[in-house]
């Protein structure tokens, strides 16, 4: 589904703050692949994010999404394949639009807008059930402006949003970081429920090691813009934070600093 | 009496007529979240083209649509700097405005172009229908506004109009949801500035002339009629409230000229009051909210305190 080849990324080249981001990366996601990644400050793993959907252009490399050579597409023409819920619970939805104005503009990623009516009465109905489905009692409130929703609403507004037209692939940047306990482990229920129930390939960055192997079928960590650990399958399953911890300091040689690379135990 | 009644109608007629060139500012100021100086040259291009159709025989109505269309290339030029070049919005508009003066000198190929005798909407709609020309352009204002504002109301409901809101609300979000944003944003200045010249051409009309000054502040007047209709309205209405608010914002700006005007205060002086008026109604509800805050944590405060 995801095919990324010698794909690199430095930022502020030949400055004195040149850093080299990313360092010809390899990754390959097969149909239905829900990976997580997981890596300290600076790792790249945000960054290999942003440089799927679109957000800065690549050094060098491709990136193949769905059988299509995506490298060169700006960021507006890749988010016709790519779903997205960000990190900032703010930046995923419109404040001063309605909720059904919201989920309607979702509604039409990757379709041409038009001068038809920017939302139906007949799509109301639809959009109201899908949203009763997230039972976050919003599906009586579509008039009010999603400013007025907290957090954790807009964020989870933002993944019925992104995923409202199947995405080819979910990109998920850290997006319950900023959430209280309690609401980021909801919106994390959500999103896996979601990706299993509409079988969606979907990247997953956290910082949260127990949810990186809780979750999705695949983990990837990250260390100076390299993939220094790939696992799947089984061996994933029976993986633990201890392990992870280990796989660290023998694939850097370092000891792993909480405090330093800031990756949540529990 | 019947001087200022008069003088106040004139306004009234005005400020509906200045109002569709509000209702262009507002299209970027509100909606973009941009302030685009393009208008004070937009207007008077609008304005210019409008004299020069008419002067060469062209049918008023014409002479406004094609006003219009150059008023939209206006804004298509600000649009490609803003987005194809990203120069920051103040600058690609300042830089649209400085070059449009040039070009609409050479629109009118001089600095003041009368009308004459030549035909006029207003002219038109006074001899059909026997009313005085202030009371004919206070008509024609009233329905064109309403046509302006119906079109308006339509637009921003539809998908494009739709992501050019959201593009103004949320960028990112919009080009998440693969809205491509350079597009809607050269859209909606186009739009703009397609009113705002549209305006300029009814105020030519209107007046009598075309003068390459014309459009000088017309951007803080667009301005003023704004945060006037948020201040009488609110600014949580619905839309089609906010746009007639805005009109209303127009208008009374003019009442509150042609008062203080009859009250003996100079034109020269009139520039000056704008910028005031609408940097005391941009400061006010900023002031407000604070003044709030502090009183609010004095009142609590203060009782826990004793």
């Amino acid at each position: 589904m995801l095919k990324i080849t010698k794909v690199s990324k430095t930022f502020n080249l030949g400055t004195v703050n040149e850093k080299k981001a990313i360092d010809q990366i390899n990754l390959t996601l097969d149909e239905g692949d829900f990976v997580t990644v997981i890596g300290g400050n600076g790792a790249g793993k945000s960054t290999v994010l942003n440089l799927i959907a679109g957000v800065y252009p690549i050094d060098c490399g491709t990136i193949e999404l769905a059988g299509e050579n995506i490298s060169l597409y700006p960021e507006y023409k890749r988010s016709r394949l790519i779903g997205r819920v960000f990190q900032d619970p703010m930046m995923g939805t419109a404040a001063d639009m309605g909720i059904a104005e919201n989920l309607a503009m979702a509604n039409r990623r990757g379709k041409k807008r038009g001068l038809r009516w920017g939302i139906t009465q007949h799509e109301k109905e639809t959009l109201k059930k899908r949203l009763e489905k997230f039972d976050l009692g919003l599906e009586n409130r579509l008039d009010a402006k999603v400013g007025l929703l907290s957090g954790g609403q807009r964020q989870a507004l933002t993944l019925l949003m992104a995923t409202l037209q199947k995405p080819k692939i979910l990109l998920l940047d850290e997006h319950t970081a900023a959430l209280d306990p309690k609401t980021a482990k909801k919106v994390l229920t959500l999103t896996d429920e979601i990706i299993k129930e509409e079988n969606l390939t979907a990247f997953m960055v956290t910082h949260n090691m127990k949810d990186a192997i809780t979750y999705g079928n695949r983990l990837i960590m990250m260390n100076e813009g390299k993939i220094i650990f790939d696992i799947k399958g089984e061996e994933k399953k029976n993986l633990t934070v201890k392990d992870l911890l280990q796989k660290f300091e023998t694939a850097t040689g370092e000891e792993l600093n909480d405090d330093a690379v800031l990756l949540v135990k529990d | 009496m019947t001087g200022l009644l008069l003088s106040l109608q004139g306004a009234v007629a005005q400020g509906i007529i200045w109002g569709i060139m509000a209702l262009g500012v507002y299209i970027t100021f509100r909606i973009l979240d941009i302030a685009d100086m393009t208008v004070d040259g937009s207007f008077a291009t609008g304005g210019a083209v409008c004299a020069v159709c008419i002067v060469g025989g062209m049918n008023p109505i014409l002479a406004v649509l094609l006003a219009m269309v150059a008023g939209c290339i206006c804004g298509f030029i600000t649009g490609l700097l803003i987005t194809k070049f990203e120069i920051p919005a103040i600058l690609a508009g300042i830089l649209t405005q400085i070059g449009l003066y040039s070009i609409n000198l050479r629109i009118m190929g001089r600095s003041n172009l009368p009308l004459m005798q030549s035909d006029t909407v207003f002219k038109s709609i006074s001899e059909l229908t026997g009313l005085s020309a202030a009371q004919a352009s206070l008509v024609v204002g009233v329905l064109v506004v309403i046509l302006v504002i119906v079109v308006l109301y339509w637009f921003f409901g539809t998908e494009i109009g739709s992501a050019i809101r959201a593009t103004g609300n949320n960028e990112r979000m919009a080009s998440a949801l693969s809205v491509n944003t350079k597009t809607t944003k050269i859209i909606a200045i186009m739009i703009a500035n397609g009113l705002v010249a549209f305006s300029g051409a009814l105020v030519t009309q209107s007046q009598g002339y075309a003068d390459v000054k014309m459009g000088v502040g017309a951007i803080v007047i667009g301005l003023a009629s704004i945060v006037i209709g948020e201040v009488l309205f609110g600014n949580k209405r619905g839309f089609k409230l906010r746009l007639t608010s805005i009109v209303v914002g127009s208008i009374v700006y003019r009442v509150i000229i042609a008062i203080v005007l009859r009250m003996g205060m100079q034109t020269d002086d009139l520039k000056l009051l704008s910028a005031i008026l609408v940097g005391v109604s941009l400061a006010l509800p900023v002031m407000m909210t604070k003044r709030k805050q502090v009183n609010l944590y004095k009142k609590l405060t203060g009782k826990e305190g004793k």
